[in-house]
């Protein structure tokens, strides 16, 4: 099998973990990602949970967003959970600090409260599996609160709150599938990815 | 989610905002830094809610603050002014030379700090979410960082190559409850992040701490005490990511102007010790 390379940005934040959960895929091979150079090497790309506001900073500073975009226009999927989330958005409510826009959502940060550190729940999320809900963790988790143009939802909380938006190549996810010990939702951003390839 | 980066002690808000704008993943809301409180002597209590307040309202990052050990009234006073994390600091004075926090009680999560395994484990035992290597704070000194993060990790080691007949008898040998002994047998680390603090001055210091395997840093006295603390600031943080590229932080220690004055450690006495507070 070809094997496919999938970064993992690593400026903070949870990007070891991620990087375990794609190791155990078939034909993929982590990197972690730090400099534009390393990002232009990818065919998919991770941005794991952090700190929004210093990950966004570093990014800058690193000259790692421009290229990201630059990746992004050239077609590279990227998958946002937590921070990743709120970076990829357009609009951040209440908020000016710096975003890639990639996606046509709006976030909230913060949405449970910015002391409830975590809680666990079962989603059901179709695009992924019809019979067996998957395991969310949310630490600190924002939300999506609203959803435009060709964005589609891919799940929601029981009482109706946006956590995991697809648009086009992209995926945002408000929760850490990194936490868990079920790969399908990396398999999903893998198959997203060599799809893209194959195109 | 504060791994692989800096937590700062500020102690109004235009230096949290330096300190944001630095890059770093925190701020730590004090009335003095460490090497105040160790000049200034008398008791340190729980910074004033004003100025938690003010300095919560500066940033978008969290914002953590410090009790003092035992002081869990101080604590229902943080959660109600809503801080996104509480410290249970040695650098404070305590006030119960017997009990910690029970810190499952609280929502808002508590970083605790330890000399050595059987210290983090009672911690976590106590519901801690995070734990940090204490060092010896306000001295600008990592001697005491580097001794607590390598006793951890050693024993850790030692644990995880341990029959599992074996852990009773270690576990009693550290004072730490059992079920974490087994856990950190079978994962081999700590069940929650392990952070490093006390002496942090420099980049290289703050690299050094992560190279040993603490998986963030918090630097108290060592920005804000230094010649130039946003260039400082940033330096650090710079180094914190790029931990294993000696090049890069060659380049980015360069020209920091002075670095906090320092103490040795071996100068100071017993009763001059914030590390040996708590158990």
């Amino acid at each position: 099998m070809r094997r496919t390379i999938i970064g993992v940005l690593g400026l903070q934040g949870d990007f070891e973990k991620h990087a375990e959960m794609l190791h155990r895929l078939d034909g993929v091979v982590p990197l972690v990602v730090r400099t534009p150079e390393e990002v232009r090497s990818c065919e998919g790309l991770i941005i794991p949970g952090g700190e929004s506001t210093t990950v966004g900073k570093l990014m800058v500073r690193y000259g790692v967003d421009e290229a990201i975009k630059d990746r992004a226009r050239e077609g590279m999927p990227i998958f946002g959970t937590c921070t990743g989330m709120i970076l990829l958005a357009r609009e951040i409510e209440g908020s000016d600090q710096y975003r890639l826009g990639l996606m046509d959502i709006t976030v909230r940060r913060n949405a449970f409260g910015r002391q409830i550190d975590s809680f666990e729940t079962d989603l059901q999320i179709p695009a992924i599996c019809n019979s067996r809900p998957v395991r969310a963790v949310f630490i600190r988790a924002p939300i999506v609160s609203e959803v435009r143009g060709n964005a589609e939802v891919l799940s929601r909380l029981p009482d109706g709150r946006i956590v995991m938006v697809r648009q086009g190549p992209h995926l945002a996810a408000a929760f850490h599938p990194e936490l868990t010990d079920d790969t399908r939702i990396h398999q999903y951003f893998v198959d997203i990815v060599r799809g893209c390839a194959s195109a | 989610m504060l791994k692989g980066g800096v937590i700062m002690d500020v102690t109004d808000a235009e230096q949290a905002k330096i300190a944001e704008d630095a890059g770093a993943v925190a701020v730590m809301a004090l009335e003095r830094v460490p090497a105040d409180i160790r000049r200034e002597g008398g008791v340190a209590r729980m910074a004033d809610p004003l100025k938690i307040l003010e300095i919560m309202s500066a940033v978008s990052i969290p914002v953590m603050a410090k009790v003092r050990i035992g002081h869990f009234v101080e604590a229902q006073v943080l959660e109600a002014l809503g801080v996104d994390y509480i410290d249970e600091s040695e650098v404070l004075t305590p006030a119960d030379e017997e009990h910690h926090i029970d810190k499952h009680k609280f929502n808002v999560p508590f970083v605790c700090g330890c000399r050595d395994l059987g210290e983090a484990l009672r911690r976590i035992g106590e519901g801690a979410a995070m734990i940090r290597t204490k060092g010896e704070a306000g001295t600008g000194n990592i001697v005491e960082a580097v001794r607590h993060m390598r006793t951890v990790m050693s024993e850790i080691r030692k644990i995880q190559s341990m029959r599992e007949d074996e852990l009773m008898a270690e576990a009693k040998r550290l004072g730490a409850p059992y079920e974490l002994v087994l856990e950190v047998h079978r994962t081999g680390k700590l069940p929650v992040p392990n952070f490093s603090a006390g002496g942090i001055a420099t980049p290289a210091d703050a690299a050094l701490m992560m190279q040993l395997g603490a998986e963030a840093v918090f630097v108290g006295s060592g920005i804000f005490k230094s010649e130039n603390p946003a260039k400082r600031a940033k330096a650090i943080v710079d180094a914190v990511t790029h931990y294993d590229k000696p090049e890069i932080i060659a380049e980015l220690s360069k020209g920091l102007g002075r670095a906090m004055d320092g103490i040795d450690v071996r100068q100071l006495e017993e009763k001059e010790l914030l590390s040996v507070r708590g158990w």
